[in-house]
């Protein structure tokens, strides 16, 4: 379905991928794991479209997405939560949500898919009328999924959801990241926790320095030797 | 104790004005992060056009609407997308030179309404531009109360567009996150556009609505450019709604001054309140609305 191949990306002169390539297949959940500084945000914003790769193709169901502009991206089905959740704070929790149902397709089952979002995070029903910026950041984080779910996206990139949520909350998400997958959307997860996102994800990719140098499934990186030492502190 | 109604009427009636001049401003503020400093000359192309018609062609200043603002929004679109946005794609320039290429649009519409027009001060007098009615002893200007309403019917529309439509909550989105509003599909590029047109049509119906009651000579631009940026100071910058409270507060200062002060204070006074806003209360009335 996502098809990354060979993508090397530059801020300015500075290059920070180099031939990264990497698949998401149809209702997969995939990670992309990796420390601080190594590239992941900047792979999946050149899948979405803010950056534009310097070499290399994206494909997404046969649409050449490096050749579009970011804000079409969202119209072939690909959904990006970004990190630091990106809320527009100023509104609403619920114009949050209409605003990422702008794409025809997704527009037309608002309320529907609305009703399913509040479904999946009941806490988002009882704060709908409240100002994005005035929910706490477990609440952010759903609110940030839940506008991406809007879309109707058929793949969904979570860009670090856990991040900063306490244990509790953290596992609340990776739950809710399955919930989501076992409706058949596939996601792109880049996660610093690692050992939850291998057990969650059916394959991962580890990225370092802006390569990769690992993939597997999440079985096979669980006993990677090399995983285990840098990642899993085992 | 009339005299003080009499004057807060008066500045109220105003206020509603500068409210809808300021909300113009504001609004290409917020989703530019830029000041339009042809805010002002705009609004003087929109009187000229308004005078044009009347002069030559016999139409009523309030029908003249009809033309002046769709002429106005056309040419704000114009200047966002060919002279505008442009700069932004070059990587040498900054976008702080987005400011100066208003400057120049402004110098630009001045010359050539002074080439077309001279600087000859003209007006617009209809039979009721200066026709009153009273309630009680004080006196309503009926232009000017006609004005307010329309005033608060433009306002009450441009908030109905911003959080109703799917358009109108991209301008807002826009204005807060540009990357997450790109992401949701928002074509940023348009949206900035058509703020830059939407805030010209709002300051162009002022200049239409004003015109009555008003003198017109092809420097007044500027004069209405500062008390736009005064408003937006204390309103908050960006915000629609604390506009408004700016533009009643400039309209009532203005006449408060005008009255107990004398008219020579009264354009002083906005300068002052710009200052004292600067001083105590940074970041505006927005402070307080929040939105
Ligand atoms: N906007 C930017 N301009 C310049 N360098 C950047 C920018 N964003 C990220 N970088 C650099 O690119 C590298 C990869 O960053 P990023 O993709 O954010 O890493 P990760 O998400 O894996 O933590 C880092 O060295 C970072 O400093
Ligand atoms: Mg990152």
């Amino acid at each position: 379905m996502l098809k990354v191949d060979g993508v090397d990306v530059f801020y300015g002169d500075m290059q920070v991928l180099w031939e990264v390539s990497l698949t998401v297949g149809d209702a997969e959940i995939v990670a992309l794991l990796g420390s601080n500084g190594a590239g992941k945000s900047t792979t999946i914003k050149t899948v979405s479209g803010l950056l534009k790769p310097q070499a290399g193709q994206i494909e997404f169901d046969g649409v050449r997405l490096d050749q579009i502009p970011a804000n079409r991206i969202i119209h072939n089905g690909i959904a990006h939560v970004p990190e630091g959740r990106r809320l527009f704070t100023e509104m609403t929790v619920e114009e949050n949500l209409i605003m990422g149902s702008l794409r025809p397709e997704a527009k037309r089952a608002r309320t529907e898919t609305m009703g399913w979002v509040y479904d999946l995070f009941p806490r988002l029903r009882e704060r709908r009328k409240q100002p994005a910026g005035t929910l706490s950041g477990g609440e952010q984080q759903m609110a940030a999924i839940g506008r991406g779910l809007m879309a109707k996206p058929k793949l969904l990139l979570l860009d670090e959801p856990s991040l900063g949520l306490s244990p509790l909350l953290a596992m609340e998400i990776f739950r809710i990241v399955k919930v989501i997958n076992d409706a058949g959307v596939a996601v792109l997860l880049v996660e610093q926790n690692v050992k939850r996102s291998l057990a969650i994800c059916h394959r991962a990719y580890v990225l370092e320095n802006g390569r990769m140098t690992l993939s597997g499934t999440g079985a096979e990186l669980s006993a990677n030797e090399k995983v285990k030492e840098a990642y899993l502190g085992i | 104790m009339d005299l003080f109604l009499q004057t807060l009427v008066s500045g109220l009636l105003k206020g509603g004005l500068y409210a809808v001049i300021g909300i113009g401003m504001t609004l290409i503020m917020g989703v530019m992060g830029i000041i339009n400093l042809a805010h002002g000359q705009m609004m003087m192309v929109s009187m000229y056009i308004t005078y044009s018609l009347f002069a030559y062609a016999g139409v009523d200043p309030y029908v003249s609407l009809l033309v002046s603002v769709p002429a106005i929004f056309t040419l704000g679109l114009f200047i966002q997308q060919r002279l505008l946005n442009p700069l932004l794609r070059a990587e040498t320039i900054l976008p702080e030179n987005q400011v100066l290429m208003t400057v120049g649009v402004g110098m630009v519409l001045t010359e050539i309404m002074r080439f077309i027009f001279t600087s000859d001060y003209k007006s617009v007098r209809t039979s009721y531009s200066s026709s009153t009615f009273f309630v009680g002893n004080i006196s309503f200007s009926v232009p000017l109360t006609i004005d307010f309403l329309i005033a608060i019917l433009m306002t009450a529309a441009l908030f109905l567009f911003l959080i109703k439509t799917d358009l109108g909550r991209s301008v807002r989105a826009t204005a807060q996150d540009k990357e997450a509003a790109v992401l949701m599909g928002v074509d940023s590029e348009r949206i900035t556009y058509i703020t830059f047109g939407i805030g010209s049509a709002l300051v162009a119906a002022a200049g239409t609505l004003l015109i009555p009651v008003f003198y017109l000579y092809p420097d007044i631009g500027g004069p209405f450019t500062r008390k736009a940026f005064v408003i937006c100071i204390l309103g908050g910058l960006g915000s629609a709604v604390g506009a408004i409270f700016g533009g009643v507060t400039l309209g009532l200062a203005e006449a408060f001054g005008a009255t107990y002060a004398g008219m020579e204070f009264e354009d002083i006074i906005g300068l002052v309140i710009f200052l004292l806003v600067l001083l105590f209360l940074p970041g505006g009335f927005k402070r307080i609305t929040k939105v």
